[in-house]
């Protein structure tokens, strides 16, 4: 090698090219600005949330006589009181705490999977696929009787008066949840649901797909003959990120 | 001894300290989570107790972000580049609740 070929070298500094100033690949960069964009999307559905809910009266006496009405916003632990198997029993935000819980454990178990595909260890890292397969879909199997427990609603159901899809105004019990009206609250509440809670699923339908993608490329060592285990990193990064939706859903949803 | 698959990619052994880490913090998220729904229960509902909500849930965001997704890890310009665009947020806060406490003011 001659002096020459170092002197270019060292001047090709900053401008040169094939610097990395953010020492993140390409496709973990995108991942964080995709998440990035959807961490807007999110809270506009929450901050819409918000706006929407001060719009409306706010229930003014105790909690423990609260009957739902369309006429003010509803408290959601009285809403939320449903688990399954166990008909007619008010048991307050449990089954929703039990969505969170299963929830951050797949997190943890996602973040076992990264550590192992570090180290290259392809046992731990189907072992801990698994596990976060199996806690995603047991999460979505919990929303969906969250969804059809909302839709089909309760024995007494709520009499209410309210302009109907044909303009007429009328008075009767309602029964559940529909986009034009629900037992349980003001009709933006059960929209606002389906389109937060669903839009949240819909995230985590994409995330089970992508968990089960993942886990099977494991398997078979895909990613041992790549050399890095680098497809993990990036879906747990999404996987995470659902996670850290729910948390904030759950905040503003359920307990506010 | 690190051993070694059939690709000549070398396993390296389970670092006990890191993983009892990741475990701690599944730990504070959990109690986190249960000090909430605690919370829901015994005090009363008010200004007070959703702010207790929502510095309980931005502790927990930070802990998914820093320990599980390992934004902490990062170099400072991708850290600042994922964090300070949320600045906006605050704008838009102030902006949707003035907009809705005038539309409950119009209806009311």
């Amino acid at each position: 090698m001659s002096s020459t070929a170092i002197e270019i070298q060292s001047k090709r500094g900053v401008w040169g090219g094939g610097n990395e100033p953010l020492k993140a690949s390409y496709g973990k960069l995108m991942m964080w600005f995709f998440l990035l964009s959807d961490i807007f999307t999110f809270t506009a559905f929450l901050i819409t949330y918000g706006a929407i809910r001060v719009s409306y009266p706010a229930y003014g006496g105790e909690v423990a006589d609260f009957v739902s009405s369309n006429e003010y916003w509803p408290i959601p632990e009285m809403i939320f009181d449903a688990i399954p198997f166990v008909h007619g029993v008010h048991l307050p935000l449990v089954f929703v705490g039990l969505m969170t819980f299963i929830l951050i454990l797949s997190s943890v178990t996602m973040v076992l999977a990264v550590e192992a595909g570090h180290r290259n260890d392809k046992k731990d890292v189907v072992k801990w696929m698994l596990w976060t397969l199996l806690g995603g879909i047991t999460f979505l199997s919990c929303q969906a009787w969250e969804w059809s427990h909302f839709i089909h609603g309760t024995d007494e159901g709520a009499m209410l008066t309210y302009v109907n899809s044909m303009g007429n105004v009328v008075s009767e019990t309602v029964y559940g949840a529909n986009l034009l009206v629900n037992e349980y609250g003001p009709a933006p509440f059960a929209q606002l649901f389906f389109f937060i809670t669903g839009f949240h699923g819909f995230h985590v339908t994409i995330g089970v797909f992508l968990l089960f993608l993942a886990f099977y490329q494991a398997a078979v060592g895909v990613y041992e003959d790549r050399g890095h285990y680098e497809m993990i990193e990036k879906i747990g990064l999404y996987w995470h990120f659902v996670d850290l939706v729910w948390v904030f859903v759950f905040t503003f949803f359920y307990l506010i | 001894m690190a051993q070694e698959n059939k690709n000549g990619l070398e396993v390296i052994p389970r670092d006990s300290a890191k993983i009892r880490k990741i475990w701690m913090t599944a730990l504070i998220l959990l109690a986190v989570t249960a000090v909430e729904f605690l919370l829901a229960f015994t005090m009363e509902r008010g200004m007070v107790l959703y702010i207790i909500f929502i510095v309980l849930t931005i502790v927990k965001a930070k802990y998914i972000m820093m320990e599980f997704m390992h934004l902490g890890d990062e170099v400072k310009p991708l850290f600042y580049s994922i964090i300070v665009p949320l600045i906006f947020l605050v704008w838009l806060i102030i902006a949707l609740f003035r907009e809705g406490t005038d539309i409950f003011l119009m209806r009311w």
